[in-house]
């Protein structure tokens, strides 16, 4: 990360910080706080679809089991917001686990179909494992996350900075895998699967752990949407939700870190912010998903990286090969 | 009572082969999923509804609507999809037009239609037949009757006919059947026409079995046509078919010997299994990469 890049992260970073004291109405301390956690659902899916190359078009199911998990723990047994939030996590991410372990040999279209299917699986048992998720009825009255006795909630913002607190570990923790060896290795399965093997990365596990990581991050943010919102029934998880973090990544721009969190904020203020045309806005965001994809096919802040590739600190180049600001030259 | 419900399985699950091999034609041509297909197929039973209630009498109707829905995909292909095709973007970003897309229709059909179930005509007549101890409607004939005519002779213009070729052309080279003078943007037109079309007719037969349409009843038939493309092999008509029919008859059994609750599921459950066996679907071939 450049210079630039971490001004740019700063100021904004800062900017929501002190965004709830202008005095936010309750209406768009939710909207924001649901663009934090799409823009999180965006980061988890960058994972899958923007590092490793696959679609995934049941990203909602393991949203769902998340928070499903936090929020049938928290109504059963009052456990705090971080226990369950934890569980929720483990959670979605051994379901995620089993899930990779038939289907890492598939790809393209039929993963994309299977993962499509799990979410409507997910969304059937829901509705009909009544005496668990009580059915149609879904979970009420979701208890507000509360820390030694302070209750999180949209008069003290804290349900707003709850979610801005997720979204920085969730960015910060997105830049490590970024650069970490499951990162690069990720960017080589998606080039080209038959010559990273022959390079001697296991395609097999990278893809599981991936699949993993992917599917327990969507679990946070499942159990974070369960007590943000209070309620949430299998109507909240639905293929459109899928449909919409899929959106974000491609919108915002696969791989790109940045690029989910506008593709978010985009995607989902449009839809609020379109509610002068009423019945039209659905068109209207329709319309938008193509034109973007016709003028911008890489998404916003997608396309080929342009900056110069950093060798790891403990790599080692022969005198010669290493250019004169230290980096490697080539692509 | 188990031949009555394989009766139903069947009638079922030859609309899903209709709507299967749709998203087979379109994939065979262009390696892409048109998500919009259930829209399409929604959009084309409000158009037959919409000529009905002008008393354009039903057969014109639904000629209508065939051209109609048909001209449309063909627009979109032509508008889009080729402007897409022609900058080499990847084939994520063609997907997700059609998401669009799939937006756009369905929610413009709610703003024409409104967004309540309507009455359907019983176009195909509301006789009931009683065979042996298995009772069915007259529609269900029609259903079988029709699909499998117009299965048989898809799959007869695919293996026999000029414009057949040229379609298998462009599916296997695009650039060299463009060299050969196959005119592979009219080829990649009919194709979506004839997905279109095939989509119009099973909205007609299931419209006039269920008599209703709604906007969103495109959603599920067209989640369950693809998976029961994929479950045959997608891009390969007949295994789309036999797909298609599998799936319907799996439903139905699931309804009579478990639960009417997990019916939604079993499609799904059963693509799973067959996927974790087959990666390429039943009728799938595998591909060899090349380095």
């Amino acid at each position: 990360m450049d210079k630039r890049d971490k001004i740019i992260w700063l100021v904004l970073l800062a900017a929501l910080i002190v965004l709830p004291a202008v005095g936010l109405s309750r209406y768009l301390q939710r909207v924001i706080s649901l663009i934090f956690i799409y823009s999180m659902l965006g980061l988890s899916l960058n994972i899958v679809t923007g590092y490793m190359g696959q679609i995934s078009l049941g990203h909602a199911a393991f949203y769902a089991i998340g928070a499903y998990t936090s929020g049938l723990l928290s109504e059963h047994f009052g456990l705090n917001f971080l226990l369950t939030c934890v569980c929720g996590i483990i959670m979605a991410g051994i379901i995620g686990w089993l899930f990779s372990i038939p289907t890492t040999k598939l790809s393209g279209t039929y993963l994309a179909i299977i993962t499509m299917g799990f979410g409507e699986i997910v969304k059937v048992v829901i509705v009909n494992w009544e005496s668990l998720t009580h059915g149609t009825y879904g979970l009420q009255r979701i208890a507000k996350p509360e820390f030694f006795g302070f209750q999180l909630n949209t008069t003290n913002n804290g349900l707003y900075y709850l979610c801005l607190i997720f979204l920085v570990i969730f960015v910060l923790l997105c830049i490590a895998i970024e650069r970490s060896k499951l990162g690069r290795s990720l960017r080589a399965i998606k080039d080209d699967p038959l010559a990273a093997s022959l390079m001697g990365v296991e395609i097999n596990h990278y893809k599981r752990m991936a699949f993993t990581i992917s599917t327990a991050m969507a679990g946070c943010c499942g159990a974070l949407y369960a007590h943000l919102s209070g309620y949430v029934d299998a109507n909240s998880f639905n293929s459109d939700v899928s449909t919409l973090i899929l959106s974000i990544v491609i919108f915002g721009g696969m791989g790109s870190i940045k690029g989910m969190l506008l593709g978010a904020a985009v995607l989902v203020s449009f839809p609020e912010v379109l509610r002068f045309v009423a019945v039209y806005r659905f068109v209207v965001y329709g319309l938008i998903l193509i034109v973007m994809m016709v003028f911008r096919t890489d998404g916003i802040l997608g396309g080929p990286s342009k900056r110069p590739y950093v060798f790891p600190r403990f790599v080692k180049l022969e005198k010669g090969e290493v250019t004169k600001n230290g980096t490697a030259g080539g692509k | 009572m188990t031949a009555q419900y394989i009766v139903n399985g069947l009638t079922m699950g030859l609309i899903y082969a209709l709507i299967a091999v749709g998203y087979s034609l379109v994939f065979g041509i262009l390696k892409m999923i048109n998500m919009a297909h259930g829209a399409v197929y929604a959009f084309g039973a409000h158009m037959i509804l919409m000529f009905v209630t002008w008393n354009l009498g039903a057969v014109p109707a639904v000629i209508l609507s065939v051209l109609l829905t048909g001209g449309l995909l063909v627009i979109y292909d032509r508008t889009i999809l080729a402007t897409l095709r022609k900058k080499k973007a990847p084939g994520i970003a063609a997907l997700i037009t059609t998401i669009g897309f799939s937006y756009i229709i369905q929610n413009g059909l709610m703003i024409a239609f409104g967004t309540e179930i309507k009455a359907f005509p019983a176009l195909l007549g509301e006789k009931m037949i009683q065979v042996g101890n298995v009772k069915f409607a007259f529609s269900q004939v029609y259903i079988l009757v029709v699909s499998i005519v117009l299965l048989v002779g898809l799959s007869l213009l695919i293996h026999k006919s000029k414009i057949g070729l040229a379609m298998r052309a462009v599916e296997q080279n695009s650039r060299a059947a463009d060299l050969m003078g196959i005119n592979a943007k009219g080829v990649i037109s009919v194709t979506f026409f004839l997905s279109g079309m095939s989509a119009v007719i099973a909205a007609l037969l299931l419209a006039s079995y269920y008599q209703t349409v709604y906007p969103t009843m495109g959603v599920m038939i067209g989640l369950k046509g693809f998976s029961a493309s994929v479950l045959g092999g997608i891009g390969i008509l007949y295994g789309s078919a036999v797909g298609g029919i599998i799936l319907g008859i799996a439903e139905s059994l699931t309804v009579q010997f478990l639960s009417g609750a997990y019916r939604d599921a079993v499609a799904f459950i059963l693509l799973f299994l067959i996927l974790i066996v087959r990666p390429n679907g039943l009728f799938g071939k595998a591909k060899v990469s090349k380095v």
